[in-house]
């Protein structure tokens, strides 16, 4: 039996009358990738955003480490140093450095050792290609960048768990394969990841774990290879279609 | 006799008087502006928390030092705090006091305009990290405010300084204050003696005033240059 890192369970949520997530069940094993699948406004970004306290639900609860999480949970402060999170518009701290951006957790919310911290930092911008932008500010760096320093500053706190929400959507073309690489490469060192994206080709190469959203609802949930080969439901293999060009 | 009558302006210790009097006006105005800053700096923070009932109360605050004209908010609190409350304050203590309150209360929206105008998600991406909420408004939106806000602190404080002329009504030894006693002390000698008093009167405040409308318009200019 593998460990499973996160489950969530007959999670709903909805802004006022209108339901955005109905009874939505998913489990997450450790060192596994899952991804979240789904045509606009199906929630994937909503659910993706629950699971580290950005949006708040109604009922249902999440199982995380050893932590469980009902609607109206207030300690999420904790939990997030194990989840780290990357958004469509990286959003690093335009003030900061890049490695400014990175230590802000490490050191202020995790309050680890300035020398450890920054060795760390710097191993990680390594990994990344980006070792000689250290010491500049974001607005130097081309989108591409930005978002591979985005996931390291996200790395940086040592998670058990990565989000990505997107991260490549409002990239140029020609940067999205390297931010897709490093994705891949963090795949590989067995880093447990949900991914939304609508990179088909990727999500069929990284994915162990598909799942399809449409209007609020997991419609279909299968491994990585039989959704792309054998998709159960008719919405799916639409969807499978539509993207396909 | 002809005589000058900017020779006023260095009768006996007149000179001296003026300058220390300028010292009362700028003294207030200085420690008005940094408490009231600090204070502001708070009750902004404050009104950009989803707490309706503080809200209300600061909202409240705000209107009520922007609505009533400061003379009559030095009159309120010069004249009633000791009667009805049984405190006595000195005229530069309750001076300090309405300057303080109402800087604090300006500041408060300057800081609150500047803070909510800092993009939604870089408070997402600072919780994303684990950031508690004092940590967000320390690393993340007041750093990122702070260039907004400079311009119309700047020009907040040249406001303060020029209304510590109003300090008269309230007895305060302020330079305005001395000017009209070495007028009065000198009428017989000098009939224009107004004229140069209050000219030179002008000169001061324009002196300190000055200076920070240039900074303030170096500082938008800058900003504009960078945003282009």
């Amino acid at each position: 039996m593998p460990d499973k890192l996160l489950t969530v369970s007959h999670l709903n949520k909805s802004y006022g009358k209108k339901p955005v997530l109905h009874d939505i069940n998913l489990e997450v094993e450790k060192a596994s990738v899952t991804v979240l699948l789904g045509p606009s406004g199906s929630g994937k970004s909503t659910l993706i955003r629950c699971l580290n306290g950005l949006e708040d639900f109604q009922s249902g609860q999440i199982d995380f480490m050893d932590q469980t999480i009902k609607p109206g949970f207030k300690k999420w402060q904790p939990i997030r140093q194990h989840i780290g999170m990357v958004f469509q518009s990286y959003d690093l701290f335009p003030n900061r450095t890049v490695l400014d951006n990175i230590l802000l957790g490490p050191l202020k919310v995790q309050k680890r050792d300035k020398h450890e911290a920054t060795e760390q930092a710097m191993q990680l911008l390594k990994e990344v290609q980006l070792a000689d932008y250290a010491n500049v500010y974001p607005r130097q760096l081309s989108g591409g960048q930005k978002q591979r320093i985005a996931i390291v500053r996200a790395l940086a706190l040592k998670p058990e768990f990565m989000l990505f929400d997107e991260v490549t959507a409002s990239l140029d073309p020609e940067m999205v394969r390297g931010v897709l690489e490093v994705m891949l490469q963090l795949a590989h060192q067995k880093m447990t990841m949900l991914v939304v994206t609508h990179e088909m080709n990727f999500a069929q190469q990284i994915a162990d774990q598909v799942l399809f959203l449409e209007a609020g609802k997991i419609v279909e949930a299968s491994s990585g290879q039989t959704f792309f080969t054998q998709p159960k439901t008719e919405r799916a293999q639409e969807f499978l279609n539509s993207m396909a060009f | 006799m002809a005589h000058s009558g900017i020779n006023i302006l260095f009768e006996g210790r007149n000179f001296t008087r003026l300058l220390g009097g300028l010292w009362i006006s700028a003294k207030i105005a200085v420690i008005a502006i940094i408490l009231g800053i600090l204070l502001g700096i708070i009750f902004g923070a404050l009104r950009t928390l989803h707490n309706p009932v503080l809200r209300f109360v600061l909202r409240i605050y705000l209107e009520f030092f922007r609505i009533v004209p400061t003379v009559v908010l030095l009159f309120l609190f010069y004249y009633i705090l000791p009667k009805n409350f049984n405190m006595n304050l000195g005229a530069e203590t309750v001076a300090i006091l309405v300057f303080t309150l109402w800087v604090a209360a300006e500041m408060s929206d300057i800081v609150r305009g500047g803070l909510i105008s800092v993009p939604p998600h870089q408070v997402e991406a600072g919780e994303a990290i684990g950031l508690n909420r004092l940590q967000l408004y320390y690393y993340v939106l007041l750093p990122q405010s702070i260039k907004l806000m400079i311009p119309a602190t700047i020009n907040l404080t040249s406001r303060v300084i020029k209304t510590t002329s109003l300090l008269l009504l309230i007895s305060v030894m302020d330079v305005i204050n001395i000017g009209q006693q070495i007028i009065e002390a000198n009428s017989q000698h000098y009939q224009n003696g107004a004229f140069w008093v209050y000219g030179f009167i002008f000169i001061l405040y324009f002196i300190l005033c000055y200076p920070l409308s240039l900074w303030a318009r170096h500082i938008e200019r800058k900003e504009l240059a960078e945003n282009a």
